[in-house]
């Protein structure tokens, strides 16, 4: 192996293979006496991905796709039953250990503080949950948690100490948050629509403590969210979930402005435009878990399908009946689409002809 | 004569902690098929202007100022003639207005009752009319016999789009119609309204904290910050070359997809909208602003004229401190 190569390696902070995640089926009481079962959601459906260290990659998907769910699997909230997490290059056994590198941050500020802990006792909890006394240096608690909150830009952090959450600000709280996220120096931070709750005004200022932390600490960052326009901002590198797995991931340049998969563009035509509403947006129900479709399991959804391009390229049957994998089509840009195979000269010819 | 007209409405709640003013001196106009967007964020009185127009206010709020509905002054209704204006000349959806819908009657029942009491329709003509009305924001007919939980999320809200059709309303007010809604299914309600918009020819008063939806389905903007519109004007223009520092804010929030001037530069205030208890001197904004100067925490502005069909409520348009009182110069 070139040294290249292991320095690429070693720059993989954390990686996620072949993940799944299946919830089972529920049925009423009635249902159940009488012996019917309740179909399987099968929420996550081998997820894989590389996280580099400093850097922020986003999840990006509606609602049902997976990208909550992969997120809690790798906060260890969640045990999947297939797959498994990397951390620094070896497998995740002591998940109170992992946790302290991995951190946490959700998407409702307001229901992840409690209301009857002062903001101390808030971002200090982690540090006593971890057993955590004293800092590398010898620290006490209370100067760890003055660096947390003044890291998340809540400064002076001893003016906010002892008021509790409802005495701060919707940002503010979503800083505190992340200071409880801060205070054990994680690697990585996982965050769950970290601004979807906030004033447009206000997110600006979040999203740029995020980009902080990646830039001078160095912090890689996975942004779960349902908004293209926010992985555009902040994303070096893009991944699209839909169904459970991932369709497009890459640089979030070729990704947003050269989309490969058709349902990445079908997001990218619900992020509002100045120019008006009138442009082609997907029909039709978030996708149900519980049914997943044969083939390409965009394909009943999937305007090139629906178009006849899929057909005119010889590829609709497969569409319709071969499940694929991503297949790297640009340079470190990777796509599930059978369609973008054959466009990119990358496929086997059509089947169904000569 | 235009459609809707509000004149330096003033709405201050009564609470136990004291007066909170909400809405501090709002005036538009709507006229027949124009969509107007008021955008702003949580607790800017955006909102209370709607509540305020179909006097869905709680009992003892101070309500004063002129809102005129077709030359009738609503504040002045009567219960009987308010509550036929409602729905007929004036209906509202709602944010999450699909838990509005009752449980335990079917979709197609609960849409006619409105038309049955607003005397539009007998009963069974207006089954038929329902029919058409779900055909026309895109659910099956056979909705009609379904009841509301077997909808999901987006098809509550279209079965809401529907009943504010029922009596043929000249306006439409939608106060964050789609954000509860999936991404995708926000798009297709938002595509919808608009849809039913041209083709009925509705006036609408848009109402949403997320400005790059304004901008897709409205005619003009209005924006406002702590009670008061503090820029207006053609939506295009506002979004793309807002004049007010919290228009550009806000403007700036919404990235452009492809826009270098975006990528990695997420742009943001400082600090968090004013509380209505304790607004700022001066310009309510003028904390939080990066422009500010030495006359903005003494000096109200009002919204100065900023080029054609566009005003903003800043001090640094052109030829706003010439108008301004008290600066001698």
């Amino acid at each position: 192996m070139s040294g290249s190569d292991e320095r690429a390696n070693t720059d993989v902070v954390l990686e996620v293979r072949n993940l799944g995640v299946t919830f089972e089926g529920r049925v009423g009481l009635v249902s159940g006496l009488m012996g019917k079962k309740g179909s399987d959601a099968r929420a996550v459906d081998g997820v894989g991905f590389e996280l580099r260290r400093g850097e922020v990659l986003a999840l990006a998907g509606e609602s049902g796709c997976g990208k909550t769910t992969t997120a809690r699997v790798i906060m260890g909230l969640l045990k999947p039953q297939q797959g498994e997490i990397l951390f620094e290059g070896k497998p995740v056994k002591n998940l109170r250990r992992f946790r302290r590198r991995v951190q946490m941050v959700f998407q409702d500020p307001m229901g992840s503080l409690n209301p009857r802990q002062t903001i101390y006792e808030i971002v200090a909890e982690a540090l006593r949950i971890h057993g955590i006394h004293r800092g590398e240096h010898g620290e006490p608690e209370e100067e760890l948690v003055a660096r947390a909150l003044s890291r998340a830009g809540m400064r002076p952090p001893e003016r906010f100490f002892l008021l509790y959450p409802h005495e701060l600000s919707g940002g503010q709280r979503q800083r505190v948050v992340i200071a409880g996220a801060l205070v054990l120096e994680p690697e990585v931070i996982v965050a769950d629509e970290p601004v979807s709750n906030l004033d447009a005004s206000v997110r600006g200022e979040i999203l740029r403590l995020l980009m902080k932390l990646r830039e001078e600490d160095q912090i890689s960052i996975i942004i779960v969210t349902h908004d293209l326009g926010l992985a555009w901002t902040v994303a070096d590198r893009v991944a699209v979930m839909y169904l459970g797995r991932i369709v497009e991931i890459g640089p979030a340049e070729d990704v947003l402005t050269k989309p490969l998969h058709p349902y990445t563009q079908a997001l990218l035509n619900v992020v509002p435009e100045a120019e008006g509403i009138d442009r082609p947006i997907l029909s039709g129900e978030p996708p149900d878990p519980t049914r997943i479709p044969p083939g390409c399991r965009f394909h009943p959804r999937c305007p090139e399908v629906a178009s006849g391009s899929a057909a005119q390229a010889g590829v609709e049957a497969r569409c319709r009946g071969e499940d694929l994998g991503l297949v790297e089509l640009r340079p470190g840009h990777l796509a599930a689409c059978h369609l973008a195979n054959v466009v990119a000269g990358n496929a086997r010819p059509p089947v169904a002809t000569s | 004569m235009s459609l809707l007209s509000v004149r330096d409405l003033n709405v201050t709640y009564r609470t136990q902690g004291g007066p909170v003013p909400a809405v501090r001196g709002v005036s538009f106009d709507i006229e027949k098929g124009e969509v107007l967007g008021l955008a702003g964020e949580s607790g800017c009185g955006k909102s209370t202007v709607v509540n305020a127009i179909l006097r869905l206010v709680p009992r003892g709020t101070d309500v004063n100022g002129g809102i005129l509905l077709n030359g009738e002054d609503v504040l002045g209704m009567k219960p009987g003639r308010l509550r036929a204006v409602r729905w007929t000349q004036a209906s509202v959806v709602f944010q999450g207005a699909m838990h509005a819908l009752n449980p335990v009657q079917r979709i197609g029942d609960q849409i006619a009752e409105a038309i049955v009491i607003h005397g539009r329709a007998g009963e069974r003509e207006a089954l038929v009319r329902v029919g058409g009305l779900l055909e026309q924001v895109g659910l099956p007919p056979r909705s009609l016999e379904h009841y509301p939980h077997e909808l999901s999320g987006g098809q509550k809200q279209r079965v809401m789009i529907a009943m504010a059709l029922a009596c043929s309303p000249d306006l439409v007010i939608a106060d964050e119609p789609t954000t509860a809604l999936d991404v995708m299914v926000q798009a297709q309600v938002l595509q919808l309204l608009k849809a039913l918009q041209r083709e009925l020819g509705l006036a609408m008063l848009f109402i949403t904290h997320d400005l790059s939806v304004l901008v897709e389905v409205s005619d003009r903007l209005a924006i406002m910050y702590a009670g008061k519109i503090v820029e207006e004007g053609d939506s295009r223009a506002v979004f793309d070359a807002p004049k007010h520092p919290y228009s550009q804010a806000l403007a700036a929030a919404f990235p452009t997809i492809g826009d270098d001037r975006f990528r990695h530069k997420p742009s943001g205030l400082g600090g968090d909208p004013p509380d209505p208890q304790a607004i700022p001197s001066g310009c309510p904004f003028h904390p939080r602003c990066p422009l500010v100067f030495d006359a903005c925490p003494t000096i109200v502005p009002e919204l100065y004229q900023a080029g054609a069909g566009r005003r903003a409520a800043c001090l640094l348009v052109e030829g706003a401190l010439v108008d301004a009182p008290g600066t001698a110069e």
